[in-house]
């Protein structure tokens, strides 16, 4: 069954376009991929010794306005959907260490191998999404069909 | 300066997420459940963002060798397929499907749910820099 309703299919596309576009604007004016994992990586990275170097880093201003546009969206229209409950923390945390070092093992997440990297025509990228979204699909299915 | 346009492009990446609703987890495991109830609606978002990237990063080459405010764009220099790849978009893969959060969502919707957004944040810093602790050490030798 598929689930497709008409009315999310407009903020859906929108929605794809602006990530589309700020992915462009950073090649653009900065010359860099917009990869949210590589950006996080290269904090821990940069041969900058002092700390206002690093705060000041397009990387880090990136990642804070990043933060902020969650606050400033669900100001604006508020939060449109239903907050999760049943999750433990355990699982949060584990699953954000797979995703920690996975992305740096692998160059890159959703962002920068899925978009930017497919949209290079990367077969690094193309190989990395197949790979990913594949073992999440996999994933998905055990965790809710397994009880 | 362009510390600003950083945090401006940050913002519009940001309210990308939101309006994709790619910050709410149910909706991507919606979306990875693809022999239950299938959430196509992400599809959508992918897809459009890769049409504007594919062929706005095809003009900006070609009209461009350097960047408005850099000296050169900076692109992966990797073409091979190696085994950390690999292996590492299978671990990226399971821990994105376990919670449904991939990095940019989750830091996008920090404050939206920051009960569950805060330790997976938390715990795939201490992912990043144990990564970048051990593989420094070892170039180091």
């Amino acid at each position: 069954m598929v689930e497709i309703n008409s009315e999310l299919i407009f903020p859906a596309l929108v929605g794809g376009a602006l990530i589309g576009l700020s992915a462009l604007l950073v090649m653009l004016l900065l010359g860099k991929i917009a990869g949210i994992s590589g950006a996080l990586g290269q904090l821990f990275t940069l041969k900058h010794h002092q700390i206002a170097s690093i705060l000041t880093s397009w990387q880090c201003c990136f990642l804070v306005g990043l933060a902020i546009s969650g606050w400033l969206y669900t100001t604006l229209f508020g939060i449109n959907f239903d907050i999760r409950e049943n999750i433990s923390t355990s699982m949060l945390i584990f699953s954000g260490l797979l995703v920690g070092v996975g992305t740096q093992l692998g160059n890159g997440c959703t962002s920068g191998h899925g978009v930017c990297g497919i949209a290079r025509l990367s077969l690094r990228s193309i190989l990395a999404t197949c790979l990913f979204m594949t073992s999440a699909m996999a994933t998905v299915y055990l965790v809710t069909y397994s009880y | 300066m362009k510390s600003l346009i950083a945090l401006g492009i940050g913002i519009l990446f940001g309210f990308g997420l939101n309006l994709a609703q790619m910050t709410n987890p149910l909706a991507v495991i919606g979306f990875l459940d693809i022999t239950g109830n299938w959430n196509a609606r992400l599809a959508f978002v992918m897809c459009a963002a890769l049409v504007v990237t594919l062929i706005g990063y095809h003009i900006i080459f070609k009209k461009r060798d350097k960047p408005l405010l850099a000296d050169q764009f900076c692109l992966p220099t990797k073409t091979t397929i190696d085994k950390p790849l690999i292996i590492g978009s299978i671990l990226f893969g399971i821990g994105w499907g376990l919670s449904g959060y991939c990095p940019g969502p989750a830091i996008a919707g920090i404050t939206i749910n920051p009960k569950e957004s805060l330790p997976f944040i938390f715990a795939m810093l201490i992912g990043i820099t144990s990564y970048h602790l051990i593989v420094n050490r070892k170039s180091r030798r």
